[in-house]
């Protein structure tokens, strides 16, 4: 579907889940993500965001509404939608008694792509995931972060348009997960449109440009990350101090808090901003050696959304 | 179109790969058990037991014997396959992929069919050493064991559509093909059994498979063979066309 600021690459329109079960995961949720967006889908455990990704993916039978994907609607164009995806899910879904090479060569047979190219792309992939010294080995004998990997590379096989990212690096270490972010957004740059879902807020202010939050199977917020941050009222921050202290330095119009003897918690408002307290504190004898978020933005803004409801499982 | 085509070559390729990468499991077992069974009913009971319809008794039971092996490996093959995509996730790959229906049902198909002729030749080559085999109908053998490996892929699918634990997978064939098959004629003619067992007998789908490769291997049949083969016919695109249907409403497989 064309508008005009241009192509959108998924548009969702009253979509409805009721399980069997009687659990009402999706309540008339709609939303659009642009072509060449980077979105997070965000929402406490149960939310809802998973049963989105399986209806999209064609995984779940949606109940009501509808989905196109770059214009194919589902309910009419199925194959033409789903050859413009690429899904890494949440759960590790992999043969695990295959080869990693020919998981991603199968991968691309079934999305009609012919095995000769389909060996050069499972080759691509997997050198860029750094799994090309595992290639003759079965997905089994993979660490839990190679697996992952191995996940996003066979999701790439395709070369979708639209990527979904269903917490693609739960479990991961910090190493992989930074080599995930760079791939992530070069992919982006080049041009594919990428929905993720994922618990580390963290992770979707650093690559995200517009999120969703669901809670509840409702969408309770939708607009650029730089809009939904600015609606943070209040932020924490964490100073640390160079000599330690017996109780929080009093600051007028500030909400301060001593955390541990050289650690100060202090809460900010967007109207105060911190040059104030930082001159009280100079004026105290308090030397700050560095400051910190206590959590980031939208995690704040998140809880504050959210209610900072833990969720109950998807 | 296209990407049916190269996406079905792919699962059909994955799945005859899948047969033969693990050939100790899926070749070598069928070929035990029938050597077994031709040494215990064949040299040794099958002496004294003489001729059976103006055949040696080995003869007689040869083709009955590569027929309940088609019929078991085809079904586990397939019913194995798919169960542990589904366990595993697996399936998912095929299921995000723009492959139809059709084609999935035509890739497990055809795994459990290219089972079914591997068994079938090691049996067939295995009972060349306890008796001859002088095949009467060759083209017919061979339609007759690619049907009825079809036919029995297909229950297998739907079997492992339908099944949520392991136990489901092992049911069926436990309680429902094992004594279809033993009561289907592999080791005798349903003539010699009273008229009441002879009628009911005729409802077992399987005595038509058996005799069906009887006939095409030695020349004699219980049943009639236009009807035997029509049966399988009819049998194969039944199954067939259910697989499809219950994988287009997602049954088992999607929420």
């Amino acid at each position: 579907m064309q508008n005009a600021f241009g192509m959108h690459a998924l548009s969702i329109k009253d979509l409805s889940k009721k399980y069997k079960s009687g659990v009402e995961a999706l309540k008339s949720v709609s939303f659009d993500v642009k072509e060449g967006d980077f979105f997070a889908l965000l929402g406490p455990n149960g939310a809802g965001k998973t049963t989105a990704i399986g209806i999209i993916t064609s995984l779940v039978n949606k109940s009501s509404g509808s989905i196109e994907v770059f214009g194919h609607d589902l309910d009419k164009e199925l194959a033409k939608a789903k050859s413009c995806i690429g899904v890494v899910p949440q759960e590790v879904n992999l043969n695990l008694f295959d080869y990693n090479f020919n998981i991603l060569v199968n991968q691309a047979g079934f999305y009609g792509i012919p095995r000769s190219e389909g060996k050069k792309r499972a080759e691509q992939y997997l050198k860029q995931m750094q799994l090309w010294e595992k290639r003759k080995t079965n997905a089994r004998s993979l660490s839990g972060g190679m697996k992952r990997r191995l996940m996003v590379a066979r999701a790439l096989v395709n070369r979708p348009k639209l990527l979904l990212l269903d917490e693609p690096t739960a479990g991961v270490d910090i190493e992989t997960r930074r080599m995930m972010w760079d791939f992530l957004r070069d992919l982006n740059a080049n041009g594919t449109t990428i929905i993720l879902t994922t618990h580390y807020l963290e992770e979707a202010e650093q690559l995200c440009n517009k999120v969703a939050i669901i809670d509840e199977g409702k969408i309770i917020e939708n607009d650029s990350m730089h809009n939904v941050l600015k609606k943070l009222k209040t932020e924490v921050f964490i100073l640390n101090t160079e000599k330690p202290l017996d109780k929080a330095p009093e600051i007028d119009g500030y909400t301060t808090a001593l955390k541990s003897p050289q650690e100060i918690e202090i809460t900010v408002s967007q109207e105060q901003g911190v040059n104030d307290a930082f001159s009280t504190l100079q004026t105290s004898g308090v030397k700050v050696l560095s400051m910190r978020n206590k959590n980031s933005r939208l995690e704040e803004l998140f809880l504050d959304l959210t209610k900072g409801q833990p969720g109950e499982g998807e | 179109m296209r990407i049916q085509l190269i996406g079905t070559i792919a699962l059909v390729r994955k799945e005859t790969g899948r047969v033969l990468r693990i050939w100790v499991q899926t070749l070598i077992p069928p070929g035990i058990t029938m050597s077994l069974y031709f040494i215990i009913f064949g040299t040794l009971i099958g002496k004294r037991i003489g001729e059976m319809e103006g055949f040696p008794y080995m003869e007689y039971i040869a083709p009955g014997l590569v027929m309940m092996s088609v019929i078991t490996n085809s079904y586990g093959n397939v019913v194995g396959s798919f169960f542990n995509a589904k366990i595993q996730g697996h399936i998912e790959e095929l299921l995000v992929s723009p492959l139809s229906e059709v084609s999935i049902v035509i890739g497990y198909l055809a795994g459990g069919i290219i089972r079914g002729l591997a068994v079938a030749t090691v049996v067939t080559f295995i009972a060349l050493f306890f008796t001859q085999i002088n095949i009467k109908h060759p083209l017919m053998t061979l339609f007759v064991i690619i049907m009825t490996a079809g036919v029995f892929s297909l229950a297998g699918l739907i079997n492992a559509i339908f099944a949520k634990k392991f136990d489901d997978i092992a049911v069926i064939p436990s309680f429902v093909l094992a004594p279809l098959t033993y009561l289907g004629g592999v080791f005798y003619t349903v003539s010699l059994l009273p008229e009441f067992w002879q009628t009911l007998s005729r409802f077992n789908p399987i005595l038509y498979m058996i005799n069906s490769m009887r006939y095409s291997v030695i020349g004699i049949s219980d049943v009639s063979i236009q009807n035997a083969l029509m049966m399988i016919v009819v049998f194969f695109i039944l199954l067939f066309s259910s697989a499809v249907i219950l994988l287009k409403k997602g049954i088992g497989i999607r929420q």
